[in-house]
């Protein structure tokens, strides 16, 4: 009875959540004693899942867009074909949008934001956060297929040579009466949801105009940008990049906050992130309090010279 | 059209995070409830849909009589009546089945909840509701237009956003977006003595099992002291991010 995890793709490539969780789902299957299966959708390759421990893929090959009830209906029907009793998804909009769909076809427990590999195979007991990171909570599933949502950037790439011996997966899909009719999105950025870097701004940029420096920062260090509530609520930057309680979560290696002070909604929805930098010249702003290495200074000065230093930094650890 | 508000009464965001019993328990000792703010985003919506399209707005918690402050400020923004399944909300799976239960009843056109509650962060209960019910399904939803039975939504994706056309029967995991903060609204005291005269119905019912079991709860670690650099000293920070902290 193997493990099935949704390893999720763009335009055939994996996303690296897809890769987290499969090397996710390798270290439960060993746990198990069993094997890891991997579903995709529309992959020509998918050698790549060897790298971290796909034993077989099942690719369906016959559904076009995303479609939140067709795709959770095929994730259901090869956890059947497969036999799974776990069942594990990434932290990403898609596979949150799916999960819960899944459950209620699996008659399965889920449970999302999981920060580490099960504790426990019986009862099956997995740790996940709570209270928007304030806190952490183990939490025991007792149905007999289990699904779980792994948090992002919690358990990393894990190299773990395999066979990831390709099958088409054709089975009959579910008809639904929502379809996509345009999406807006930019296709050359890091996502929030993918980076392993975030460099986010607030109101301390003082103009949409200011976000050049950000830009470049971000691009040195292979980073998604974001932004805080206000800058989203003046118009600034678009609301998919506001990261906060009411925004996006983030869950990155390191966090990098320039000119935002750390309203507790912010903090909130940023804890996740291992590492902390706050760029901010009044050394009262709460962020300091939450942050792990601060510089008291002013952004316009402080962020050109870091743009500098890591070009410099880059070209050496190449 | 008839419409239900799915209200979650949770932790205000500034509250402190404790447990009592060994660790198992959260401690609601001196802490403030208050309307889950995606879901207040969903409410305000619905009063869009109420005042230009003439629907009726229910709103619904699943809890003990300590909701009900959080339902009557439901009804003072403006809901027409509210239904409080008298259960523990022990996990998301037991409350989408109360919900679920009380949405077959009432033969709602669409059901708002907030894309996920700010205590649990599950996001699951209005997935597992549409699936519950056999209805169509937006979450993280940032935009809700309705004609007819037509129903055109923007979700908020990776990256973006995309828009998805459906129809009725539609449940919707609502966020900011669906109105912006500033249009959220401070009952008045009209409608905070308007809604002591509307109707607050509770249901009695079965006690679900819970597919999942909170055993514990934990704290993270105590965070060390912030580590200063100064502004002019900018090769230390990339020091400590690539030798200390290994991240770059």
């Amino acid at each position: 009875m193997p493990v099935l995890v949704y390893t999720e793709s763009d335009q055939g490539k994996f996303k690296k959540a897809a890769l987290e969780v499969a090397s996710y789902g390798k270290a439960v299957a060993e746990a198990m004693g069993t094997s890891l299966t991997a579903l995709t959708f529309k992959v020509s390759d998918a050698s790549e899942l060897g790298n971290y421990g796909v034993d077989k893929v099942l690719n369906i090959n016959s559904t076009n867009t995303f479609n939140a009830k067709i795709y959770a209906d095929a994730i259901k029907q090869a956890a059947e074909k497969e036999n799974a009793t776990v069942v594990i998804l990434s932290a990403s909009a898609d596979s949150r949008y799916l999960a819960p769909l899944v459950s209620v076809g699996l008659s399965a427990a889920y449970v999302p934001n999981v920060v580490a590999t099960p504790s426990n195979l019986s009862p099956f007991t997995v740790k996940r956060t709570a209270f928007t990171n304030k806190a952490f909570c183990n939490t025991e599933l007792s149905t007999a297929i289990k699904i779980i949502g792994v948090s992002n950037n919690s358990f990393g790439l894990i190299e773990n040579k395999a066979a990831a011996h390709i099958e088409e997966f054709s089975p009959s899909l579910a008809t639904s009466s929502t379809s996509v009719t345009s999406t807006d999105k930019a296709s050359d950025k890091v996502t929030i949801a993918d980076a392993e870097i975030v460099v986010s701004a607030g109101r301390g940029l003082k103009g949409p105009e200011n976000w050049g420096m950000i830009e470049e920062l971000a691009d040195v260090l292979g980073a998604a940008t974001a932004c805080s509530k206000p800058v989203s609520d003046l118009g600034w930057r678009s609301h998919s990049e506001h990261v906060g309680q009411t925004g996006k979560p983030v869950a990155a290696n390191l966090y990098i906050a320039i000119g935002i002070s750390g309203a507790i909604q912010h903090l909130a929805g940023i804890n996740s992130s291992k590492i902390k930098v706050v760029i901010n010249t009044d050394p009262e702003a709460p962020f300091f309090k939450a942050a792990d290495y601060g510089i008291v200074g002013d952004a316009f000065e402080v962020v050109p010279k870091l743009i500098e230093k890591l070009k410099v930094f880059k070209a050496q650890n190449a | 059209m008839k419409l239900l508000v799915c209200i979650s009464h949770v932790p205000d965001t500034t509250s402190k995070i404790n447990f009592t019993e060994g660790d198992t328990k959260f401690d609601t000792t001196g802490v403030q409830f208050v309307i889950n703010p995606n879901d207040e985003f969903g409410l305000t919506r619905a009063m869009w849909f109420k005042e230009k399209q003439n629907a009726t707005v229910d709103v619904i918690s699943v809890g003990g009589a300590e909701t009900e402050p959080t339902l009557r400020k439901a009804l003072a923004i403006g809901a027409d009546a509210a239904i409080r399944v008298n259960a523990e909300a022990t996990d998301g799976q037991s409350v989408a089945t109360y919900l679920a239960a009380a949405a077959k009843e009432g033969q709602y056109d669409l059901i708002i909840a907030g894309r996920e509650s700010i205590d649990y962060n599950g996001g699951m209960v209005p997935g597992m509701l549409a699936a519950m019910l056999d209805a169509n399904f937006v979450t993280n939803c940032i935009s809700l237009e309705i004609d007819g039975t037509k129903a055109t939504a923007i979700r908020e994706i990776d990256g973006g956003k995309e828009t998805i056309s459906t129809v009725l029967p539609l449940v919707i995991g609502g966020q900011k977006g669906l109105v912006e903060e500033s249009d959220l609204r401070i009952p008045n005291m009209r409608g905070i003595m308007m809604a002591r005269k509307k109707p607050l119905t509770v249901i009695e019912t079965a006690t679900e099992t819970s597919e999942t079991h909170s055993v514990s709860f934990e704290k993270p670690a105590p965070r060390g002291a912030v580590k200063l650099v100064e502004a002019d000293n900018i090769d230390e920070l990339i020091n400590l991010l690539h030798n200390e902290a290994k991240v770059i």
